[in-house]
């Protein structure tokens, strides 16, 4: 290939994963926008294997045809409720990739003895220290979602003034190795031990609840590990896509933060979600809940002219999402309305809720955002809240003394009534009591989420 | 040599900026399917893990090389294949059963 050739092509690549992430700005242009990014990924690959720097291809070849293949196997096999382990997991597989080659290239340095110019020298430490944290932190988010290990936070006095204490290391020895000419081995293996150790201790003091913010940040540092890869190889197309990932992950953790009323800050070190956070002396002493069948509460969807539907896990953990979608249907056929109330959090990471209710089938204009929905419960007949919890606890509003105190919530009290599927009494997630359920317009439906709602779809059947 | 790091710094910079006005249209419908989508785009690590395993600098080089690629690989194909098969899922017409 001629001189210049290659980078413009490149270039393209980079301009098919910008347009890509246009047209995913709409459900209806999305698929199509997806396959043009993936047009590009094979594009940078197809112009790469002309590179004069490669000398044989069968390692390539072998490599590619095994990680296309483990790939395709995990994106067929994986159900839609473990969306966040996968994603996690992919994360951690991509900082791997840049610890690799990052690791590589200053291998080869010390080996043939050559000196490594500054800024390669620079740009090298930074893709393994974050490549290596990328990694274990991904490892440790995935084995907490598919509950390998608790997911209650784990942390001990000291924990963080030791993970300071791990990162001056990893500068100090950064900065020794860059200072002088040659490449030398023992700081090099010291960075990447103790990155690696760095990305354990960072995520083990977070709390299941907080993984969204986790995934979507370590999504974040798998792109920005990617653009360090590019300065280390000087390739452009890997800084530009590094930085679009960096910056996909660093809003989507934004976004969850907000809505969960913490800062970035609260979520990695707070260890929230331990039982030791919570400061609310509100307990459910003397509060009565009531209970209801599932006939009574069958009648009142049946006669309900808006159902807003408000889904938590605990709906997805019970794969009820197809129940609900007839649940709806029969309502709707009944003439009722039915709007699916989405917090941003409902699900294990952004917008997993949405997909596991497209899985389902429900029409995606019938999701809406809290904010798009928050006013419309005041004329909504029932609230049905399915396995949610958190998300619709009024202290979140009324207690200052409340963990949740601040974080914005569904408006599902403000419905006409309200009617829970719930396990048990059990406390969310957060551990913390929630005054919906004894409020005198909440009716509970206590069981398994599946079987009540099996149950609610055969009363409505007989409803005539 | 500095100012090749200047030059990908610049381009850095300016390609967070896109990002963020990319990313902040993008509905929290399909949040998901953007981060995965996301991951396959970081996939493009495979670039440079190619260049690594072919370049025949020695059997460290080739092994740390291939295992790049395999990695960065699985991130790709997974990445996008799992985020075509959701986006597949959002595609259904409105209202159409």
């Amino acid at each position: 290939m001629r001189p210049g050739v290659a980078e413009l092509l490149y270039l393209i690549a980079a301009v098919c994963f910008i347009l890509g992430l246009k047209r995913l700005s709409h459900p209806g242009t999305a698929v199509s926008g997806n396959r043009l990014s993936a047009i590009g990924m094979l594009l940078a690959i197809v112009v790469t294997l002309f590179d004069r720097a490669i000398l044989s291809f069968e390692m390539i070849a072998a490599g590619m045809v095994v990680g296309s293949a483990l790939g395709l196997w995990m994106a067929r096999a994986v159900k839609m409720t473990a969306m966040p382990q996968m994603v996690a997991l992919l994360n951690g597989f991509g900082g791997a990739a840049s610890l690799l080659v990052g690791g590589a290239e200053f291998l080869r340095s010390e080996l043939v003895g050559q000196n490594l110019s500054l800024d390669t020298s620079i740009t090298i430490q930074l893709s393994l220290l974050i490549g290596a944290v990328t990694l274990t932190g991904s490892l440790v988010a995935f084995a907490k979602l598919q509950e390998l290990m608790s997911g209650r936070p784990i942390t001990f006095p000291g924990l963080q003034a030791l993970n300071a204490a791990i990162f001056l290391a990893i500068v100090a020895l950064s900065v020794y190795q860059i200072s002088v000419p040659e490449s030398l081995l023992w700081p090099f293996y010291a960075v990447c031990a103790l990155s690696l150790v760095l990305g354990i201790l960072l995520v083990i003091p977070i709390g299941g609840a907080d993984m969204p913010v986790v995934i979507s940040l370590l999504n974040s540092y798998s792109g920005i590990a990617a653009a360090m890869t590019g300065f280390v190889i000087r390739n452009d197309v890997l800084i530009i896509s590094g930085a679009l990932v960096g910056s996909s992950g660093i809003i989507l953790s934004q976004i969850m933060c907000r809505a969960m009323n913490r800062s970035l800050t609260n979520v990695l070190f707070g260890a929230f979600g331990g039982g030791s956070a919570g400061g609310s002396t509100k307990t459910a002493e003397g509060l009565s809940v009531r209970q209801v069948g599932p006939e009574d509460a069958a009648m009142q969807l049946g006669y309900a002219q808006l159902v807003i539907v408000v889904p938590g896990y605990g709906l997805a953990v019970a794969q009820a999402q197809h129940l609900v979608r007839e649940l709806g249907d029969l309502i709707e056929k009944r003439g009722g309305e039915v709007k699916y109330a989405i917090h941003p959090v409902a699900g294990r990471m952004p917008g997993h809720m949405n997909v596991l209710l497209a899985e389902a089938n429900v029409p995606y204009d019938k999701l809406y955002d809290m904010d798009a929905v928050n006013g419309d419960f005041e004329r909504a007949d029932v609230a049905l809240v399915i396995g949610a919890n958190d998300v619709v606890n009024p202290a979140a509003r009324t207690d200052p003394g409340s963990p949740i105190y601040g974080m914005p919530i569904l408006n599902a009290d403000s419905a006409r009534s309200v009617i829970v599927l719930k396990r048990g009494m059990g406390s969310g997630f957060a551990g913390i009591e929630n005054e919906l359920f004894y409020n005198p317009k909440t009716s509970m439906l206590f069981g398994d989420a599946k079987n009540s709602l099996a149950k609610l779809v055969s009363e409505l059947k007989t409803l005539s | 040599m500095l100012e090749t790091l200047i030059a990908g710094i610049v381009i850095f910079t300016l390609a967070t900026f896109l990002g963020v006005e990319l990313i902040n249209r993008v509905p929290t419908t399909l949040h998901t399917p953007l981060m995965s989508g996301a991951n396959a785009v970081s996939g493009i690590t495979v670039v440079g893990a190619m260049i690594v395993a072919g370049s025949g600098h020695g059997w460290i080089s080739t092994v740390l090389g291939t295992a790049a690629v395999i990695l960065a690989m699985m991130n790709v194909v997974g990445g996008y294949a799992v985020t075509d098969r959701m986006l597949q899922m959002f595609r259904r017409k409105p209202g159409a059963r």
